[in-house]
């Protein structure tokens, strides 16, 4: 058998980070490859690198045992790798065919002989088995069969190697099974398949070897068919499984959030969420658990007034806060932990001393009697949050970019708990930070929780939601499925529910 | 540490400016020109009394025309429609002050008041389509300075123009009277044997203060801030951005009301077909030199209007004049990309002071 990929010592930092450290790494030609890791592992650093989009610092990259050289996507293509993003690069307006050749023709006024690519591209989906109409538009097309057009795209270009980044965060059960007949179909043809993911049940099923991934470094490859799940967690995770140690519940009776009915409609006109009815008291901790897109994000934006809601009551405290402004809801006490952090919670070209303004600059925290922002009190708020955070700052003037994903974080999480809400949302509140920061973190919600707090946690962590929660709800297509009690949870329960294979 | 990346900030324009002029000095000598002499005929002429005063006079509706620019710049929003929001404040403004009779203080105010208002009611109606039909600004204000233009027109000539009673057929409106004039400073600073200078050059620093306490002193101006540098952020944190968004076109078209107020209290003191144009969008031009910053903008719109008396004598010394113009866009585009890599350099700095901070530990 020839080897399709050959890495050696394949070196990248970052400022502060060694994303890839000498990663060695030998995949067969015609097998499925799966890369696995958490958040911030390197896994995508690395398969940057193989698709030329970064250049590592170090080691060399052989591809069917030719050294190469990539400096753009472009070579890599040329080689024979081919990319299938997480996020589809598709364009709503145009149809399959166009969509596969887009790019391709150097842009010219020849027209396009389209019918002849109609029938290369007709040969490939039926070579593979993966059926498509070429004429269908992709606006028409569900979430599965758009994956599909990637991937055909990336084969009609000759790919022999195939890099699915996290192909499976997008797809419902039934579509993520077609996905493996067509990946198992692509290998049966001598396709390379190296398949990125977090989901150690996924690549249990589906992989043949498995190289696991910590902290930039490669810890070990492994034959699928002999390694248990625990050892690929264990491996993944190192030694001590981190956790968020379990404490007594300290809830209070006061609520602290009542949701009743609450129901809310895509920009299409789809469900986002639907009848959703729930409470937190003070001092309790209430986690949601859902596959990412089940309506999770819109329940936590439509409480913070960002997302508009059909029909439904939401009352913070005693108060019904419907007709409230973003504004008026954290004036009323409304914190919220966004999900990404550096588009939602940060301005990142401004200095932490103003960012933590941020969200108050209309509260008299802030602004004076003649509107002016108190920027002596910012400075000084902004030294506490990162005195009580840890933030690794070299002070309060360093631009937020300038830090790292976890001491921003720690900053976002830092400035919303000092903000003294009586609710706080957040939203995948440790994700794809340094272990360090997610247990500071961790502690800090639950301190802020014993001292009276009421947290909605939403979050893809499981560990981190059973740790953290006092009471999970699970979420799966905009409807609450299940409530469990985190004592008797397990990842393996709550994902039965998440995927709504037990009702 | 921190005074030297201040410095480097600072030295962007410098370095700027100076690589501008080698620029040029290329260009004299390539159409056979003798740069150094060039250069000292233009300061020569700019430095005399009579074209500081001209300079200053120029500065001032140029200058307040950028801060009417930098506003919307701030929040990430391209209002090109200053030209017409300030000539249409400036028509009524003239039209209404010719025809009443007030006290002098009260006059000015009336005119101003007229001016602002009818500038930042016709710069409103971009932000009305951008939020409510989704028009981008950029297409509506320059569709508004085309319709703006027709109606200015219209109005000038049948309406506040009657033919009847004046000579000209030039159309324009009545002479403002003397109590609608903002006098000139030269008594007041005892400056004789000089044209005049424009007393509204004090309302000019004033406009600058007012633009820095709003945009950066206050909660308003923090929300717009937050806006430019992440919509997504600015909406999660309470600013509400359709407010926003119409609220920064209107204080835009209020500065911009501003722009007028010199030529037509100064010295034209009334509104013709050749009231002074193009203030708008050398605005812009500004705004991209000083870096929507009060004083930088101040410094470009007094460099700018250097260049352009300065470039008076270029003709009368047979050298072609058009060498001003290349020169102003050279300046402006160096400045641009001067404070690109002076920004990357200091951001890349930060990145590198922080990782030592976690490294160290």
């Amino acid at each position: 058998m020839t080897l399709a990929i050959d890495l050696s010592n394949i070196s990248k930092s970052f400022p502060g980070v060694k994303a890839n450290d000498e990663i060695n790494l030998k995949i067969q030609e015609g097998t499925i490859h799966a890369i696995v890791g958490e958040n911030g592992a390197g896994k995508s650093t690395l398969m940057k690198i193989l698709y030329g989009m970064l250049k590592q610092d170090f080691g060399s990259i052989k591809i069917f045992d030719n050294e190469v050289n990539f400096s753009s996507p472009k070579d890599a293509i040329s080689e024979g790798i081919g990319m299938v993003h997480q996020h589809f690069m598709l364009a709503d307006n145009l149809s399959v065919l166009e969509s596969v050749i887009l790019g391709m023709d150097r842009a010219s006024l020849k027209v396009l002989n389209k019918s002849k690519y109609k029938d290369e591209i007709n040969e490939i989906t039926e070579k593979y088995s993966m059926p498509l109409n070429t004429q269908s538009m992709i606006d028409e097309l569900g979430v599965g069969e758009k994956q599909r057009v990637e991937i055909i795209k990336v084969l009609f270009r000759g790919a022999k190697i195939l890099i699915l980044d996290e192909p499976t965060a997008v797809l419902v059960p039934q579509e993520v099974s077609e996905l493996f007949n067509n990946l198992k179909n692509l290998k049966d043809s001598g396709v390379t398949i190296i398949f990125i993911s977090h989901k150690l049940d996924e690549v249990l099923e589906i992989a043949d070897e498995i190289s696991v991934m910590r902290g930039g470094k490669h810890i070990d490859t492994v034959d699928a068919s002999t390694v248990s799940k625990t050892d690929l967690a264990e491996m993944m995770i190192g030694q001590n499984l981190p956790t968020p140690p379990k404490r007594e519940k300290n809830s209070k009776q006061d609520k602290a959030l009542t949701i009743k009915n609450l129901t809310a409609e895509t920009e299409n006109g789809r469900s986002a969420f639907k009848n959703i009815n729930f409470s937190i008291n003070q001092g309790e901790v209430v986690g949601i658990a859902g596959v990412e897109g089940n309506g999770q994000r819109e329940l936590a934006e439509s409480i913070l007034g960002v997302y508009p809601i059909e029909s439904g009551e939401i009352i913070l405290g005693e108060t019904t806060i419907n007709d409230l402004s973003t504004r008026d809801r954290r004036e009323s006490g409304l914190s919220f932990i966004p999900e990404d952090r550096q588009s939602q919670g940060l301005l990142m070209d401004v200095s932490l001393s103003e960012n933590v303004i941020l969200g108050k600059q209309s509260s008299t925290k802030y602004k004076s009697r003649y509107s002016n922002i108190k920027f002596n009190e910012a400075s000084k708020n902004s030294n506490i949050v990162i005195e009580n955070f840890d933030v690794r700052t070299p002070g309060n003037n360093t631009l937020a970019l300038a830090l790292s994903g976890g001491n921003q974080q720690k900053f976002v999480v830092g400035r919303e708990i000092e903000n003294k809400p009586s609710l706080l949302i957040a939203s995948q509140p440790t994700r794809g930070i340094d272990i360090g920061a997610q247990s500071l973190i961790w502690n800090k919600l639950r301190d802020a929780r014993d001292d009276g707090l009421g947290v909605l946690l939403i979050s893809a962590d499981l560990d981190e939601l059973i740790g953290l929660s006092d009471r999970i709800y699970v979420i799966y297509e905009g409807s609450f499925v299940k409530e469990l009690d985190p004592e008797n949870a397990t990842p393996e329960i709550l994902g039965s529910y998440m995927t709504g294979l037990k009702t | 540490m921190k005074l030297s990346l201040k410095l480097t900030t600072l030295l962007a324009p410098v370095f700027a400016i100076i690589v501008a002029f080698g620029l040029s000095t290329i260009m004299l000598y390539l159409i056979g020109e003798d740069p150094i002499e060039t250069f000292k005929i233009m300061y020569d002429y700019g430095k005399t009394g009579k074209s500081i005063v001209s300079i200053l006079n120029r500065s001032v509706p140029l200058y307040i025309s950028a801060v009417a620019v930098a506003v919307g710049f701030k929040m990430g929003l391209f209002n090109i429609g200053v030209e017409s929001q300030y000539l249409m404040g400036a028509l009524l403004s003239a039209a209404l002050g010719a025809a009443v009779a007030l006290p002098s203080f009260l006059h000015i105010t009336l005119i101003i008041f007229v001016a602002v208002i009818s500038s930042a009611f016709w710069a409103a109606i971009a932000g009305y389509l951008k939020v409510k039909k989704g028009v981008h600004e950029v297409i509506s204000t320059i569709m508004l300075n085309y319709i703006g233009t027709g109606i200015i027109a219209y109005l000038l000539a049948n309406i506040f123009f009657e033919k009847v009673e004046l000579s000209t057929t030039a159309p324009q409106t009545d002479l403002l009277p003397e109590t609608a004039r903002i006098p000139s400073l030269n008594a007041f600073l005892g400056i004789e044997d000089l044209p005049n200078l424009h007393g509204f050059i004090i309302g000019a620093v004033f406009i600058g203060l007012l633009y820095y306490w709003i945009v950066w002193k206050t909660s308003l101006g923090f929300d717009l801030r937050a806006t430019g540098s992440s919509p997504m952020a600015a909406k999660f944190s309470g600013a509400n951005p359709a407010r926003l968004t119409i609220l920064a076109m209107m204080i835009s078209g209020a500065f911009a009301g501003f722009v007028g107020i010199a030529p037509l209290t100064g010295y034209f003191f009334k509104y013709t077909t050749d009231f002074p144009s193009g203030l708008g969008f050398a605005g812009i031009t500004v705004a991209l030199l000083g870096r929507n910053h009060p004083v930088g903008m101040a410094l470009g719109a007094i460099l700018l209007s250097f260049l352009e008396r300065s470039a008076q004598i270029l003709d009368l010394k047979d050298v072609p004049k058009e060498i001003e113009k290349i020169m102003q866009a050279v300046i402006v585009l160096t400045v641009v990309v001067a404070y690109e890599v002076v920004k990357r350099y200091v951001t890349n700095r930060q990145i590198k002071e922080a990782s030592k901070v976690v490294a160290d530990d």
